[in-house]
This record gives structure tokens, C-alpha cells and sequence, in this order.
């Protein structure tokens, strides 16, 4: 199997492929380790208050 | 203060945001909605009433149709949307603009320009025909350099940020960007008949161009109208109800759900034509299935009020903001249903879609707009707070009210249309001419041209309020009442 054939091969589960990154999305998100990062995150737009935003 | 006095207004903190590009975009959404709705208006008026085409060819519906949806798409949403995504980008990143003012005003000047450029040819006739893609290509290539300065200043402020983490309204506001460059450059790839003529050809032909320009046109609704409202959703509704968004989490899962399924949707406006079957059930699957990113992203601004739902009562700004989301809910799902072949077969073609585009179009992105021109104005002119609370709430009825008409007068003509449409009699023949389903429509057309009139009395409304609120002016109001049911059990407050 030449590389050109193995490229068609993995084209053509692209479906796959982007479900697995949407599941690693998913994952990253939702893993307990992550959870107090983004409640910080969330708070982001109240941390320029200094400046009258 | 020292340095308070040499900053522009608006700065009044260790960091000197860029707020004068934002003033004026604010400025320009306000007049160019204000123009906007006057000429859906008029277009409204003449449909009801066909004389008012007044026989000039610069008047007539074809002419003003497209000055009317470019007006409140690109001039009124575009300038609103390029104007928040500026303010909201500084502050999460707690930097100026990249490129500062001078690349700031090229942007607003480049984009009004644009905005001039095509308006001008809608009315004298320049036209490629293409819905939502009317302008010739010497404005299609005006605003891709005027576009790709704005992903520079946007990308630019993103990569100097101070802030570690790029919040997520953010990510909807270049997805944005980046996608409407991409669908504006495909869908524009013509060729000019020659350099000092303002005509050209589409170098897409047969049912490729129908299938490009709906991929145009539906991402522009799905990247354009949705994402980047998303993005203003993200920061101006935690910013207005002061609680952080009802979960981050689901705000990321919102954002690529969104991104992964939206640019599929496309093939739903051509169900029952040339493109191929498998095409239009493919987009019929993912319009079905966007469903869930937008009933997510729904439920997480609307929840971020949890906890203070008497927020809503006293706050007639964030009545706007919140409403909108629900508009957001209601129309997402009305759009996959109508996606669906068989509801497609009675829907498309008729007023139904119409109605359709304007619950979105009206209820979300324009309410979600006046929110953030409520919250915004007092904030970019240096002002203790909004000339007058009432005013917020009068716009706040008489917009919804207008709002409410127009959608059921247009799902009942519509709906109306499309039986009619299909309707046989008992020999096979078709049961009414064209004619007559013209006329049944009229009384629905002058109840949704007087929807129209309505919402364009609560835009004046905010005008004066925004006026006075620049200029300084506060209006003595007696405070909303913190808990009446408290204080009529005599236990006051």
C-alpha cells in the first residue's frame, strides 16, 4: 500500500476522524482535573473591572 | 488621575482601550438599523399595497428588497457585531487594539465604504443576483481587504493578550470572521466582463452554484447571524447579570458541536431540485441535528440567570438580552423543522420562511443588539447610566408586540400559501390561480407591515434614549420597586 492509497483510505473515514476529535473536545472539557480551570475562565470577563468595563 | 485626562474617554483604568472605532460603530449600527427597518418597512408597504413601487425603477420591491436585508445584515448587524467583537476582545485580553486607532478607522471607514458602495448599486440596478451576495465585484474585493484587516486587528489583539486563556466569546467572534471570509471569497470567484464595467460572471455554473451560493448563504445565518451573536451573548449577558456564564463546560461543547455541524446545513434550501437526493438529505441530517448545539448554547445563557431570575423583573437591559436568547431557541427550532423534507414541501417558497428569518432575525439578533447598545453606550460615553429606564422598557413591549404580529400574520399566510399551492380539485386541476393566493395574503401583509412599524417605533425610542444618554442627560425616575410582594405584606424592604 503506497502512501497515496493509504491517504484515500483515511479520507474516506473523515466522519470518524472528526468524531474523535470532537470526543477528545469533549473529554478535555468535561474531565474533573479541567473543571476548577474553566470556572476561573468563566470569570475572565469580570477581571477588568479596574477599568470601568 | 493624572493620566484619566490625557486618555480618550472611556479609559479610565492602567489599560487605554481603543474605544473611538467602537464609538463609532456603535454610532453607524444605530443609523444603519434605524434605515434598515425603515426600508423593510417600506418593502412591507408595498407588497401590501403595490402602488408604492411609484412606478420609478429605483423603487421598485426588487430594488429595495436587497437594500433592505443588506441594510440590516451587513450595515446594521455587521457594524454592531464588528463594533462589540472590538470592545469585547479588549477586555477579555486586557490589551488595546492591535494596530490601535489607524487600523481601528480603516476597518470602520473601509466597512462603510463597503456598506455605501453596495447600496448605491442595489439601487441602480448592479446586481449579481446571488441573494445575500447582491454586490458586483469591485465591492466583493473592497471587502476583502477591508475583511482581512479586521481578522488582522482581531488576531493581532488576540496574540498580545495579557489574559492566559482565550475566552470563549472569543472563539465564537473569529469563527466568525474567518468564516465569513472563507464563503465570502467562494461564492464571489467571478469574472469581470471587463475592468471598467461593473458587470461579471460567477465562474460556478448549473446546480454547483446553487449548491455554492446556499453553503454561502446558510453559513452566513450560521457564522454571521448565530456565531457571532453567540459571541456578543457570551460576554454582555454574564456582564449585565454580573454572574459568570451557567457553565464554561458547556459553552466549549457549544462552540465546536456548533462549528462541526453548521457549514453541512446548506443543501436544506434547495430540497426538491436539481442537486442531488443524497445531498439534500445530508442536509436535512445536519440541520436535524443542530438542534442540540443550539438548545445547548440556549439553555447556558439563559440559565447563567439562575439564581437571580428577579434580574428580569427590575432590568428591562437584560429583559432584552434574555428574550433574545429565547427568540434564539424558538426560531433554532422552527429551522430544523422546517428543514425537513416534508415540512420543506408546504414551508419553502412561502411567507413561513419569511417569518421564520424575522423571529431570528428580530427577536435574536436584533434584541441581543439593542441589549448591548444599552449596556455599551453609557459605558463608552462615560456615563453613570442610561437616560432613562422606561424608555428601555416602552422599546422592550412595542418591539416585542411588533415582533409578535409580524411572525403569526406570516406563519398564517404562509401556511395559507402553501395549502393553497397544493390544493386539487375533484378533475386534478390546480384549485386556485396564483392570483388568488395574492389576494388572500393582503390582510396578513398590512398586519405584518404594521409588526414592522411597530418595531421601528421602539428603535426610534432607543435612539432618543442612546441620545440623551451620550449627551450626559439623566432622567429622575422613581427605582423599581426591589420585592412589591415583600413590601404589599407590610414587611417592607
Amino acid at each position: 500500500m503506497d502512501l497515496t492509497a493509504l491517504a484515500e483510505a483515511a479520507r474516506s473515514a473523515w466522519v470518524v476522524w472528526l468524531m474523535v476529535l470532537f470526543l477528545g473536545v469533549v473529554f478535555w472539557a468535561f474531565r474533573p482535573k479541567n473543571r476548577q480551570r474553566f470556572e476561573d475562565d468563566a470569570r475572565i470577563p469580570f477581571r477588568d473591572e479596574e477599568n470601568g468595563g | 488621575m493624572s493620566a484619566a485626562t490625557a486618555a480618550p474617554a472611556g479609559a479610565r483604568g492602567p489599560v487605554a482601550y481603543n474605544d473611538g472605532v467602537v464609538r463609532n460603530f456603535m454610532i453607524a449600527a444605530i443609523f444603519w438599523g434605524v434605515v434598515g427597518f425603515l426600508a423593510g418597512v417600506v418593502i412591507a408597504l408595498q407588497l401590501a399595497f403595490p402602488v408604492l413601487n411609484l412606478d420609478l425603477e429605483w423603487t421598485t420591491f426588487g430594488r429595495l428588497r436587497p437594500v433592505h436585508t443588506s441594510a440590516v445584515i451587513f450595515a446594521f448587524g455587521g457594524s454592531a457585531l464588528i463594533g462589540a467583537s472590538l470592545y469585547i476582545v479588549q477586555r477579555t485580553c486586557r490589551t488595546p487594539l492591535f494596530g490601535g486607532e489607524f487600523l481601528g478607522g480603516f476597518v470602520f471607514w473601509g466597512y462603510q465604504i463597503f456598506i455605501v458602495l453596495a447600496a448605491l448599486g442595489y439601487v441602480l440596478g448592479v446586481t449579481q443576483s446571488k441573494e445575500y451576495a447582491e454586490p458586483e465585484w469591485y465591492v466583493d474585493l473592497w471587502l476583502t481587504i477591508v475583511w482581512v484587516v479586521y481578522l488582522v486587528v482581531f488576531t493581532g489583539t488576540l496574540m498580545k493578550r495579557k489574559e492566559p486563556h482565550i475566552y470563549v466569546a472569543n472563539w465564537f467572534l473569529l469563527s466568525f470572521i474567518v468564516t465569513v471570509a472563507m464563503l465570502h471569497i467562494v461564492n464571489n470567484l467571478t469574472i469581470p466582463v471587463s475592468l471598467t464595467g461593473a458587470k461579471s460572471y460567477i465562474v460556478w455554473s448549473g446546480v454547483q452554484d446553487a449548491m455554492t451560493q446556499w453553503w454561502y448563504a446558510h453559513n452566513a445565518v450560521g457564522f454571521f447571524l448565530t456565531a457571532g451573536f453567540l459571541g456578543m451573548m457570551y460576554y454582555y449577558i454574564p456582564k449585565q447579570a454580573e454572574r459568570p456564564v451557567y457553565s464554561y463546560r458547556l459553552s466549549i461543547v457549544h462552540f465546536w458541536t456548533l462549528i462541526f455541524m453548521y457549514i453541512w446545513a446548506g443543501p436544506h434550501h434547495l430540497h426538491y431540485t436539481a442537486l442531488p437526493d443524497w445531498a439534500q438529505t445530508l442536509g436535512m441530517t445536519f440541520s436535524v441535528m443542530l438542534w442540540m448545539p443550539s438548545w445547548g448554547g440556549m439553555i447556558n445563557g439563559i440559565m447563567t440567570l439562575s439564581g437571580a431570575w428577579d434580574k428580569l423583573r427590575t432590568d428591562p437591559v437584560l429583559r432584552f438580552m434574555v428574550t433574545s436568547v429565547a427568540f434564539y431557541g424558538m426560531s433554532t427550532f422552527e429551522g430544523p423543522m422546517m428543514s425537513v423534507k416534508a415540512v420543506n414541501s408546504l414551508s419553502h417558497y412561502t411567507d413561513w420562511t419569511i417569518g421564520h428569518v424575522h423571529s431570528g432575525a428580530l427577536g435574536w439578533v436584533a434584541f441581543v443588539t439593542f441589549g448591548c447598545f444599552y449596556f455599551m453606550v453609557p459605558k463608552l460615553w462615560n456615563r453613570e447610566r442610561l437616560y432613562s429606564m422606561q424608555l428601555v422598557t416602552w422599546h422592550f413591549w412595542i418591539g416585542t408586540l411588533g415582533i409578535v404580529l409580524y411572525i403569526t400574520a406570516m406563519w398564517i399566510s404562509g401556511i395559507m400559501q402553501g395549502l393553497m399551492w397544493r390544493a386539487y380539485d375533484s378533475l386534478g386541476f390546480l384549485q386556485y390561480s396564483f392570483i388568488e393566493t395574492v389576494e388572500a395574503m393582503h390582510p396578513y401583509y398590512v398586519i405584518r407591515a404594521i409588526g414592522g412599524v411597530m418595531f421601528l417605533i421602539g428603535s426610534l425610542i432607543m435612539v432618543y434614549n442612546l441620545w440623551k444618554t451620550a449627551k450626559g442627560e439623566l432622567r429622575t425616575e422613581p427605582a423599581y420597586a426591589e420585592a412589591p410582594h415583600a413590601a404589599a405584606a407590610g414587611t417592607g424592604s
